[in-house]
This record gives C-alpha cells, sequence and structure tokens, in this order.
C-alpha cells in the first residue's frame, strides 16, 4: 500500500486518541478518499478493525513494521 | 442505519474514574452513537472549570506504586499528608509520558463530538456548588430527564 489522500502521524498517542484524532481527520476527508495513519499504540490494530466495521469506513489495510503499525482506511 | 445510543452515569471525582465516562463517550461519538453522560454527586468533579483532580492510594490496594513503594510503606503510610498530592502528580506525567489523554482534553473532544454533559441539579444544589464553577455547555437536570434519554438507549452504564 502506498497511495492514500491524507497521513496522519499518531505515533506516541495511546487510547482512545488514535481513533478519536484519525476520525477527526476522515470528517474533513471526501468519500472515496484514503487516509493512512501511523501509529505505536498495539491496542489500535483491533481498534481501528472494530472502528472500521461499525463506522462504515473500510480498513484496506493493516500492517506491522518496526514496531509501528500502519493502516489504510478509506472513507465511506 | 440508525443511530446507536450511549447512555452514562459518572458518579466518581477522582483522577483515575475521570477516564471511564470520557473515554467511552468519546470513543461511543467517534464511532457514530448519539451519546449523553449524566454527573451525579462527585462526578460533579468532573464538570468543573478547574478540575484539579487527584488519585489516593488511601483505602486503595490495587494501585501500583512507583519505584515498589508499597513495599517500604505500609497501609497506613498512604494516609501520610502530602501522599495523595504525590501520587497524584506522579500518575498525571506518567500518562503524559504515555501518551495518554488529559482529562480535560478528553472532555474537549466529547464537547467537539457532542456529547451531552447535564450536571445533576438535585447534587448541584446539595452541594453549594455555582454554574460558574462548572465548563459552559452543560445541561442542569434530573432522573426524569436522564431516562427520556436512556430508556431509548442501546447501551447504559453506571460508572
Amino acid at each position: 500500500m502506498s497511495e492514500y489522500t491524507e497521513k496522519f502521524d499518531a505515533t506516541g498517542l495511546n487510547c482512545p486518541l488514535p481513533i478519536l484524532r484519525s476520525k477527526k481527520v476522515l470528517s474533513s476527508m471526501n468519500t472515496g478518499d484514503v487516509l493512512y495513519v501511523i501509529a505505536t499504540d498495539s491496542g489500535s490494530v483491533k481498534d481501528f478493525d472494530a472502528f472500521c466495521k461499525q463506522t462504515g469506513n473500510q480498513l484496506l489495510d493493516s500492517s506491522e513494521a518496526d514496531g509501528k503499525y500502519h493502516y489504510y482506511i478509506k472513507k465511506a | 442505519m440508525s443511530e446507536k445510543k450511549l447512555a452514562l452515569i459518572a458518579t466518581k471525582g477522582t483522577l483515575d474514574w475521570a477516564y471511564p465516562p470520557f473515554i467511552l463517550a468519546s470513543t461511543a461519538a467517534a464511532i457514530g452513537y448519539e451519546v449523553q453522560i449524566f454527573f451525579t454527586f462527585y462526578g460533579l468533579q468532573l464538570l468543573k472549570k478547574d478540575m484539579n483532580l487527584k488519585v489516593s492510594p488511601l483505602g486503595n490496594p490495587g494501585m501500583p506504586m512507583p519505584m515498589g513503594m508499597d513495599k517500604w510503606f505500609p497501609t497506613i503510610g498512604t494516609a501520610i499528608p502530602g501522599m495523595e498530592a504525590m501520587m497524584s502528580s506522579m500518575m498525571k506525567s506518567k500518562m503524559k509520558s504515555k501518551g495518554v489523554a488529559s482529562v480535560a482534553e478528553l472532555r474537549e473532544l466529547c464537547q467537539e463530538a457532542d456529547v451531552k454533559l447535564i450536571a445533576c441539579q438535585m447534587t448541584v444544589d446539595l452541594f453549594d456548588m455555582q454554574p460558574s464553577e462548572f465548563i459552559d455547555g452543560i445541561d442542569y437536570a434530573g432522573a426524569a430527564t436522564f431516562f427520556e434519554f436512556a430508556g431509548e438507549s442501546d447501551v447504559n452504564l453506571f460508572i
């Protein structure tokens, strides 16, 4: 994954801030846009999955590399 | 998909117990829930402009103590003057270093997300509190008002 509309760095933030701040960024985006989020909170893996399931946004990709978590979310 | 609803009752006014209602409310709002929090008794401290919340190790054996302090302080030691202030400031700095939001920040996020904050009028009167002590944008109401929303909510929690 590499294509995205906006990037949000949630490094160092703990629950529930990565979700809350990402949601804020998503609100300013258009349908079909992709938000790329980087986080260090290990709990965010399940949280982003749950967030997307409940909001209808599509989690295109979720991966981990070098202690960081990467999410690509397509706005519904 | 019709909007889900979350109704919370916040009854505690300490630093540690300030988190659950604001974390759940802000997260639920982010997921699309309509949320109301009813603040009663000590929970009203969470609506003050100047919160100055504290956490007490006294009578709280589950509280992890830093630097093995629980080993050299017997239970009675947690009642030493200054202990509460010290523990509160240590917990606040630990939260900051771990990227945990402050209570004020979570409260602001709740307000931005249109979480309705309701102060229990009876408790406000009981403790002779003044509306000027509280943040703007809150409502004052009673139990019947809470049920108007809680009765049709999907999730109801007493914290």
